[in-house]
């Protein structure tokens, strides 16, 4: 329903909008991989005039240490809009919708997160918007999920997130802040990148049910764009050690690797990339040591060859694999065995009680 | 918050009884529990209903009070809603401010409800940008046994439907005006195990269950919100069959609540 204090021409004759945009034409998305020193991983992404930052900290010790999972880590998200990220200032701090938006990434990063390989333990994922304009949930979780890569967590794989709607009785994509205020519907959507699962949604407004199942199939063509662009970012930052001789000295010497081969080869890099992944949860002070990440070529090599390899050995085969390839053939039915693929320890059964318990 | 312990063995068994079609306390995967609503409930309150939903019971109350307008809508009324889980309902409630399941069960309801404008905030103003009608919708859960966003929802809407705004309260001469909602949002929630998604969940469904999806449908089956929630996810063809199973229950709750 169109505001009644206002008659905003959303669409116009030409079929374009207030930006110029076509109805099923994202805002221009920038991302870029590890921007912080300080964490673990990091993220900056720039999604239209969206401006959020995500810094990812962990495998760390849960705080609160009641809310530690003895069988598996948590993710927590904190999801933050700063006091001057919109034009009237917010008041500082967390307020309800902050807290329903934080626990709804946690249990969609959550859902990717290999969160078995580090009982006991949290990732923290913090993403503050800086400047928003609508659309910063899905800007939030698209940032979260690369700032997460970027940390060398184990991941299944990244999330990508966009919101479409109804505005002036169009079914349009990526709405913008204006089509945000006085548009009639909006559901914002977040989808496993090579499974479809859907681990985001939410919908508010009035849409028909066909319309509905419009603009899920816009969300879900739109999320594979913003899942190419999130996996280029991921590739630009760690292949320049590959190709310029590893000239940034901060990256992690393991996800450089892993990186890498996920760019030369296309199907089996995805193994590799897993495999280490086990080893860091395994071993998760690799992870943060800060120091070891700053050694560019030789703590790389000495890695590689050493621990991560012995300690892949044994999973490589089984795990990533399996995963990495039903859900592909699968589509949608991929995701419940693919989890049990990966877990071959029972731990996966508990998911729902902590995942609804926080 | 204390966290529940679901045994594996239970949580095991659930899972495979789900796995073929079969679900602890007898019902189908599709089959929502009785709904019995009591409305209205409280007389203090401007309009109340208490609902059950199976042994799930709630009260919702609804109080209408004068107050500021937001400065960006001067002369609109404000509708407020909010939940707690109150540690009469549970032995996994504490006191204390709303944590976010609480603030996610409130925004779920409140959206159904904003989203579908159940509520005609422009008759609730009564002296632009100095005073307006707010409506306080508070929920409360009294027995807690699975399901709260669907309980909340129907407490919430039969609430409304017995409310009034207490006109005469600031004008002697004037008559209480019945709140009158429209298109009756009706919301159904079903998670998933496994890969099996069933309707209205017990507790124990509710605990080991993967993904959660509350979708809200009016009387015209139209779609006016949507949740999904937990770690788990679904497949777009499994949302649009929640979404068709909304349409159809929520047919059959409607008029408990709204007549």
């Amino acid at each position: 329903m169109s505001d009644p204090y206002t008659d905003v021409q959303l669409i116009d004759k030409k079929g374009l909008r207030l930006d110029g945009r076509k109805l099923d034409e994202l805002r221009p998305i920038k991302i870029e991989v590890g921007v912080l020193k300080r964490a673990d991983g990091s993220c900056y992404l720039e999604w239209g005039e969206n401006k959020v930052i995500v810094g990812v900290y962990g495998p760390r010790e849960v705080h609160p240490r009641h809310m530690q999972n003895p069988m598996r880590g948590i993710v927590q998200a904190r999801y933050n809009m700063v006091s001057f990220s919109v034009s009237e200032r917010k008041r500082p701090g967390p307020d309800r919708r902050s807290s329903e938006i934080s626990k709804l990434l946690s249990e969609a990063l959550e859902h990717v997160v290999l969160t078995d390989r580090f009982p006991r333990t949290t990732v923290d994922v913090y993403i503050e918007v800086v400047q928003a304009s609508a659309g910063t949930r899905c800007a939030g979780l698209t940032a979260a999920s690369v700032a997460l890569a970027d940390a060398g967590i184990p991941m299944r794989d990244l999330i990508a997130s966009v919101a479409s709607g109804k505005v002036g009785d169009k079914l349009v994509l990526d709405l913008g802040q204006k089509e945000d205020n006085f548009g009639q519907a909006d559901v914002p959507f977040a989808m496993v990148g090579r499974t479809g699962e859907v681990v985001l949604l939410q919908m508010d407004g009035h849409l028909t049910i066909e319309e509905f199942d419009t603009i899920m199939e816009m969300n879900r063509k739109a999320s594979l764009e913003v899942y190419e662009i999130q996996k280029a970012a991921l590739q630009d930052r760690y292949s320049s050690f590959t190709e310029e001789g590893e000239a940034e000295p901060d990256a992690p010497e393991e996800e450089k690797k892993d990186e890498k081969k996920e760019k030369k080869s296309s199907p089996p890099p995805k193994a590799d990339k897993e495999p280490k992944d086990a080893k860091e949860s395994k071993e998760p002070k690799d992870a943060k040591k800060p120091e070891d990440a700053k050694k560019p070529k030789e703590p790389k090599d000495a890695k590689e060859s050493k621990e991560p390899k012995d300690a892949k050995k044994p999973e490589e085969p089984k795990e990533p694999k399996d995963a990495k390839e039903e859900p592909k053939a699968k589509g949608e039915k991929a995701p419940v065995p693919e989890e049990m693929v990966e877990e071959a320890i029972p731990e996966k059964d508990d998911k729902g009680p902590a995942g609804g318990d926080e | 918050m204390p966290v529940n312990i679901v045994s594996f063995i239970k949580r095991d068994y659930i899972h495979s009884m789900a796995a073929k079609d079969i679900r602890l306390d007898g019902r189908a995967m599709d089959e929502m529990r009785e709904v019995t609503v009591t409305k209205p409930f409280i007389t203090s309150a401007e309009g109340s209903a208490k609902v059950q939903l199976g042994k799930t019971q709630v009260i919702v109350g609804v109080k209408i009070e004068q107050g500021t307008p937001f400065s960006d809508r001067p002369n609109m009324g404000v509708l407020i809603s909010t939940a707690e889980l109150a540690p009469i309902a549970s032995p996994l409630f504490e006191s204390g401010p709303p944590r976010p399941p609480a603030i996610e069960l409130a925004r779920v309801v409140d959206r159904g409800i904003r989203e579908s404008e159940t509520i005609d905030l422009a008759p609730l103003c009564i002296e632009e940008g100095e005073k307006v009608w707010m409506i306080f919708i508070d929920m409360l859960p009294i027995d807690m046994h699975g399901n709260l966003f669907d309980a909340f929802n129907y407490g919430a809407m039969a609430a409304l439907s017995t409310a009034k705004i207490p006109w005469s309260k600031i004008d002697e001469s004037k008559k209480d005006v019945p709140l009158d909602p429209h298109h009756a949002p009706v919301s159904l929630t079903a998670v998933k195990l496994g890969n099996k998604v069933m309707v209205d969940p017990s507790i124990d469904e509710e605990e080991v269950a993967d993904a959660r999806l509350t979708v809200v449908i009016d009387e015209n089956d139209d779609i006016r919100a949507m949740q999904k929630g937990l770690n788990g996810s679904f497949s777009i063809d499994e949302i649009k069959y929640v979404v068709g199973l909304s349409r159809d229950l929520g047919k059959k709750v409607r008029p408990k609540l709204m007549d």
